[in-house]
């Protein structure tokens, strides 16, 4: 008889006033027992839907099926059998709006934490299991991946198990992309993350640093004078966004990129022991709605700064994950909802001093049915602010499409590819972000496998 | 690891280094420029590519000890090992059909200028290269800048080589005097680059100017390199850094660099006790 409660077993947590001043991970992980009695809840469904709700199709009830049978090495080596980086998917996939979705639990009472039992198991793994580095025999076909983001790393895993020889270019110092300079240490800690990308090492997948392809190398030279079979362009988003208001090339104003590439990437929240600094002042607004501005908030919330989410629709268009925005209003971040900045003010230094905003009321939807806003007459208003962080998006990063002129490119700049990846150039293959736009780690994964199995098809 | 092939002193505040980075010296061209990160702790610092050599597989840098990164990167020796060094990054500078050029460092920015007037000058165009320095002990690379040009021009605050003033007032002289340049080139400290834009913006010469902001990936991700330019973000790093100095909005420019100057103190604040400690060590150890 499974067990039949209606809440999943809660997830321990740091406390908001402790959590709120330090950089250690907020979710401390299910203990065996509440993983073992969670995995109960589940029951088994034949026609197992929360697979169709997962971007990588992970095995969910075979792998819950072990959890409760106590064998959790097993629970672990059926996640890997579909997704090389389940710590990390355990922690930041939105399972809200995928498998758990699916969740026939979830139709009267909360879902199967699957999110929860997928981390339980990889961190169990890490700690005390083994994991396993089994390819098939090597077959001699070569490929270079291009970034070595979620995207990146799985294609590049895919590979690597099916026998392939695989180099991955990374342009910054460290491996891992977003999963090291953008999801901060609370929610993703870095030792985690080197840990699969070891795990991804120990596959025989070579990664190189600090090589920028676009510039010390192209497309073109990785397939004709290094003899490539196949290349991956999994580059990520790019130059970010900005809101094209005055004030924005002020001191203190900083897209959500450089912020959180600061903290986390260079560690700028230990600084002076890192050498990178980072100013937050002691107000701080952040401009957007996504899990980006999320981070952002709790990452200045950390630093000591009173935060600001400013955000021109109300909450229910937001487009942060609920979990992200319930931790950083547990955290004291105040959210300003139908409010737009107009401009941003400076001292006669040049440092930010207050951003100048307008409130805005919900009119006619728009064509993805969000109602658009528009501005209340007279409403404007000052918001004193010492620091601004624009988080509203990413423009694909121009490097690659210049250096690759036969590489078919859609109007937005993003990698024009097929279901698979493929894209418009023979043995180029795209996916994540520098394909899709801005978008999840999950979905990244997603393309990177799909462009793997494109791969092995096309070169079969 | 990224090893030093050759370090040399040019002047008390001024080193070389030949840094072994064969991917990035495949590719250098001039106007482009490098990151380098010292250590685990360390910040990635942009630097122009000085020079390079292909077949040794070798990157110059010339730098200046400002801030605690450069100074700390003096300490470091022939043989000793840098941990990152990425590059080339940032477009070369377009040279193509430019005829009669006058090419202006200052100070570190010599180092910098040094490249641009030797591709220009190789590729057939006329140079006048005109450098300043504080006094004449600062001079650097006189054989190869004069090498580099056609005519060179070494101005000194003091005059103490015997040519006093800044570079752009022997550039004023040259434009007065007629001189018609398709292009003026300008490098060095922000204040200077904006004083020669100041100078040739009336003479309609066309001036382009190498900008070195703050940056942390340097591959068009951060965003913290925008410079406005002509009423319009750009990035220095994707779109630079050479621009069009007589659109470059320069109060702002200048504000930017200026950004983290406090946190810049505190940090060398850091080396300075490491090196005490290390001195205390020392003596410790010596009086055992």
């Amino acid at each position: 008889m499974p067990n039949m409660s209606l809440q999943k077993n809660p997830m321990p947590e740091q406390e908001p006033a402790v959590r709120a001043t330090n950089f250690g991970e907020v979710a401390l992980g299910y203990t065996a027992e509440m993983a073992v009695n969670e995995a109960d809840r589940c029951l088994n469904c034949k026609h197992m839907p929360c697979v169709s709700g997962c971007p990588v199709n992970v095995p969910i009830p075979s792998f819950i099926a072990k959890i409760r049978e106590g064998d959790f090495q097993a629970a672990y080596d059926i996640i890997r059998t579909s997704n090389g980086l389940p710590a990390i998917c355990g922690r930041v996939c939105p399972q809200e709006s995928q498998c758990e979705s699916k969740c026939v639990r979830g139709i009267k009472g909360e879902p199967v934490g699957i999110g929860r039992l997928e981390r339980f198991a990889a961190d169990w793994a890490m700690n005390e299991g083994n994991v396993s580095a089994e390819t098939a025999p090597k077959n001699g076909k070569r490929a270079a991946v291009v970034g070595s983001g979620p995207a990146g790393l799985t294609c590049a895993a895919d590979l690597a198990r099916a026998g392939w020889d695989v180099t991955v270019y990374e342009a910054l110092h460290t491996p891992g992309g977003v999963l090291m300079y953008g999801i901060p240490e609370f929610r993703l800690p870095k030792k985690l993350v080197q840990r699969e990308i070891d795990n991804i090492r120990k596959l025989g997948v070579e990664i190189i640093t600090n090589a920028v392809v676009g510039r010390a190398l192209t497309v073109d030279e990785l397939l004709n004078d290094e003899k490539y079979d196949a290349v991956f362009v999994g580059s990520g988003a790019g130059l970010p966004n900005f809101q094209r208001i005055p004030g924005e090339s002020l001191c203190g104003v900083y897209s959500a990129n450089e912020f959180l590439t600061r903290i986390n990437l260079m560690k700028a929240y230990t600084f002076p022991q890192a050498d990178t600094p980072v100013k937050v002042g002691s107000r701080v607004a952040v401009i957007g709605g996504g899990n980006v501005a999320m981070d952002a908030a709790r990452c200045a919330r950390r630093l000591g700064a009173e935060v600001s989410i400013v955000y021109r629709r109300s909450e229910a268009e937001m487009p942060a994950r609920a979990e992200e925005v319930h931790h950083a209003r547990e955290e004291g971040v105040n959210f300003l909802m139908l409010t737009n900045p107009t401009a941003i003010r400076g001292d006669e230094h040049g440092f930010v001093s207050a951003m100048t905003c307008v409130k805005m009321e919900l009119g006619e939807p728009d064509a993805k049915g969000r109602r658009r806003p528009v501005q209340v007459e007279g409403s404007e208003f000052d918001l004193p602010v010492e620091t601004v962080i624009v988080a509203i998006g990413n423009s694909p990063n121009p490097l690659i499409k210049k250096t690759t002129p036969d590489l078919p490119t859609e109007k937005w700049g993003g990698i024009t590819t097929d279901d698979m990846g493929r894209t418009g150039k023979l043995h180029v293959y795209a996916g994540g972000d520098a394909v899709t736009g801005a978008a999840t780690v999950i979905l990244a994964m997603g393309a990177g496998k799909k462009a793997a199995r494109a791969i092995l098809e096309d070169h079969a | 690891m990224y090893r030093i092939a050759k370090k040399r002193v040019l002047n008390p505040a001024v080193t070389l280094m030949e840094i072994e980075a064969p991917l990035v010296a495949r590719k250098a061209l001039p106007g482009q420029f490098i990151i380098f990160r010292i250590d685990e702790e360390g910040e990635r610092i942009p630097l122009t590519i000085a020079g390079y050599d292909r077949e040794r597989g070798t990157v110059t840098i010339i730098f200046q000890k400002v801030g605690y990164t450069t100074e700390k990167l003096d300490t470091l020796s022939e043989g000793d090992y840098l941990m990152d060094f990425v590059g080339p990054l940032g477009e070369p500078s377009h040279t193509e059909g430019v005829k009669r050029a006058a090419v202006i460092g200052g100070g570190l920015g010599v180092a910098i200028a040094y490249p641009q007037a030797k591709a220009l000058h190789e590729a057939g165009c006329q140079v006048d290269l005109i450098v300043g320095f504080r006094n004449e002990e600062l001079i650097i690379l006189e054989d190869e800048l004069t090498a580099a040009c056609t005519e060179l021009t070494v101005m000194t605050d003091d005059g103490s080589n015997g040519n006093r003033g800044f570079v752009t007032q022997a550039l004023a002289a040259k434009l007065a005097a007629g001189e018609q340049y398709d292009e003026v080139i300008a490098i060095g400290p922000l204040p200077m680059m904006r004083a020669v834009c100041d100078l040739t913006k009336p003479y309609g010469v066309k001036t382009i100017v190498s900008m070195n902001p703050i940056m942390i990936d340097g591959t068009g991700m951060c965003g913290g390199c925008r410079v406005t330019v002509g009423g319009e973000t750009k990035f220095a790093c994707v779109d630079g850094p050479d621009f069009d100095g007589h659109l470059i909005d320069w109060d702002e420019a200048i504000a930017r660099s200026r950004m983290f100057r406090p946190e810049e103190a505190r940090a060398k604040e850091k080396l300075h006790k490491c090196r005490r400690d290390a001195m205390i060590e020392n003596a410790a150890k010596g009086g055992a």
